[in-house]
């Protein structure tokens, strides 16, 4: 029977010639992660179990990306628990402050998570590598732990949702907006439990950093897992990088979709969500001029190099507004350095800019960038939930890197044209 | 087993930071934890909820974060079941693996008000509503989360698991 990529992947992981929608299976896991928030509570779980030890030291991950550089005695300790377990198991990927970055940024750039892979993170945006063609989602520190133990984990086979992109995208529209319209259109739980399969010419010809945008996102429709069949793209990014063997899985013709989606979206203009939610979609073009207090540009949505490059060329020979803090972060220590050989960097900090070391920071109102009550923020992140960002009574706008850099030049939401024409 | 409580109603699309904020997540204490659910949904939710109160709500509740500290917060709060017309995924899963209840019930969630006194029968997933005399009737829950819930929650059942492979 014709399958889709995901019931391929999960059907060989179960070791079953074919899985089907809503059946439950256990499946072998080819990597784990828990960062600083989540692998504390999954190491208590671990060690409540009595387990002696890994399934497999090389595939277990821990970052510590969110409130790190620690930031206070609390999160300090946390972390801690985290550096003596990987001690304890001499767990080689053990990420510190220094060699670390944003987990989703992080892994796929050390090619430990591949095409093929069923991938289980303690972290609800482990769906990112669904854009490398894996199977992977998010998961709990109770699940993460059983994991580590066992090295498989039971899923419900989720039915699979076919997006089709087609068309020729207008300049400063890229994957965040590709993903900003999908969430739009469909809501925030529009794909629930569901595997969002994305295809067409756009997302053929849509380079690594875009897709990892638009499967990182797809948690933010409710989905298990977004995934975009593994193509020559694909394969450039991960051949040099693999530090394990991987296998590159494509959907069958004929395989079920619960529905397929078709739009052309020659025509949308950069994207914004406005507060307090994802599926709030608006064209920037159709948005009230709106005065904003901050701009972060960064995370595992939008702080790769590609990303930095798109707000830089923005920024280039321009101050940041009066009135308004700017707040570059690179998501890992090799996206930091490059775009310091590139001079990006500079660009920033000429601007004004703050350029911070890599860190989830203020994406989930950790630290490096809190809002007061009433402030707004432009943010190239993924939540924009109340609260989200700092006080209850402070905004979060989504949006891509050129428009948040744009944003940051003109003190109020703007598209990247207004700066550059 | 039964449960009886009074219910609190929240509406569609709850997000784990209205369930738990981030900024409260550096610490992995349940009484900590317990002390801010549902802080910047209802301020007063955590000081005023009692022993055995059920949540209520309507759809997709859970969504956003995978943090577990979201089921761990509702179950210390005393919150004895969250009733809801879907949930979502990640938070579903940990709530079985917490031995946090929770029914899927559209009925309920529609009708279902703030203080309103439920009886619910988890192995039937009947609810009975005694302040506006109605009864539901919610999704049964699986025969494998129920393997889940009989073993006492997820790492007893791979304690079950240890044991068998040595």
């Amino acid at each position: 029977m014709p399958k889709t990529i995901s019931e391929k992947i999960l059907a060989d992981h179960a070791g079953k010639s074919e899985v089907f929608p809503d059946e439950l299976v256990e499946a072998r896991i080819d990597f784990a992660l828990g960062n600083d928030i989540t692998a504390p509570l999954a190491i208590e779980a671990f060690r409540r179990a009595g387990a002696k030890k890994v399934f497999d030291r090389e595939r277990i991950s821990l970052v510590p990306d969110h409130f790190v550089p620690n930031k206070d005695i609390a999160s300090a300790i946390q972390a801690r628990m985290m550096s003596e377990f990987a001690k304890e198991f001499d767990l080689p990927y053990y990420f510190e402050v220094g060699r670390m970055g944003v987990e989703h940024a992080l892994l796929p750039e050390q090619g430990l998570v591949l095409p093929g892979d069923v991938v289980i993170g303690a972290d609800s945006h482990t769906c990112t590598y669904g854009a490398l063609g894996a199977f992977a989602t998010g998961v709990g520190s109770t699940d993460l732990a059983a994991a580590m133990i066992t090295g498989r984990i039971w899923f419900k086979v989720p039915p699979s949702i076919k997006f089709i992109f087609r068309g020729k995208l207008r300049p400063w529209v890229g994957g965040k907006d590709l993903i900003l319209y999908t969430i739009g259109q469909i809501g925030v739980d529009g794909a629930r439990y569901r595997a969002m399969e994305f295809a067409g010419e756009l997302i053929d010809s849509l380079p690594m950093a875009d897709r990892f945008s638009m499967c990182n996102m797809a948690l933010e429709a409710g989905a298990k897992v977004g995934i975009i069949t593994p193509d020559s793209i694909t394969e450039q990014y991960v051949s040099t990088r693999a530090k394990l063997p991987y296998k590159l899985y494509r959907s069958d013709p004929g395989a079920a979709y619960e529905a397929v989606y078709e739009w052309d979206l020659s025509n949308i203009e950069p994207l914004v969500a406005l507060p307090h939610s994802p599926q709030n979609v608006k064209q920037v073009t159709q948005i009230p001029k709106t005065p904003i207090d901050q701009v972060v540009i960064g995370s595992c949505t939008n702080g790769r190099l590609e990303d930095l490059r798109l707000a830089a060329q923005v920024m280039k020979g321009r101050k940041v507004a009066r009135g308004l803090r700017c707040i570059v972060i690179p998501a890992t220590q090799q996206v930091y350095l490059e775009a310091m050989q590139e001079g990006l960097l500079q660009i920033f900090i000429e601007a004004e800019a703050a350029v911070s070391t890599p860190s989830c920071g203020p994406c989930l109102g950790g630290h490096m960038g809190i809002l007061a009550p009433g402030e707004s923020a432009v943010a190239t992140t993924n939540r924009n939930f109340v609260g989200r960002m700092g006080h209850v009574e402070s905004k979060v706008y989504l949006a891509n890197p050129a428009v948040a850099a744009a944003t940051a030049i003109l003190g109020r939401i703007a598209h990247p044209g207004e700066v550059l024409s | 087993m039964k449960i009886k409580g009074k219910t609190w109603k929240f509406g569609d699309d709850v997000d784990t930071d209205a369930i738990i904020p981030a900024r409260y997540l550096n610490t992995t204490s349940a009484k900590e934890l317990a002390a801010h659910c549902m802080e910047d949904a209802d301020p007063g939710f955590a000081s005023r909820v009692k022993p055995g109160d059920i949540i209520a709500a309507g759809k997709n509740f859970g969504c956003g974060s995978s943090r577990e500290h979201a089921p761990i917060a509702i179950k210390a709060a005393g919150v004895s079941c969250v009733v809801a017309l879907s949930f979502a995924r990640i938070f579903y899963r940990n709530a079985f693996n917490m031995g946090l209840p929770i029914l899927e019930c559209p009925e309920g969630a529609e009708r279902i008000r703030t203080g309103d006194e439920l009886e619910i029968d988890l192995d039937s997933g009947i609810i009975e509503n005694h302040t506006r005399q109605e009864t539901y009737r919610a999704q049964a829950i699986p025969p494998f989360m129920q393997k889940l819930v009989k073993a006492g929650g997820l790492i007893e059942y791979v304690q079950e698991q240890m044991q068998g492979l040595e």
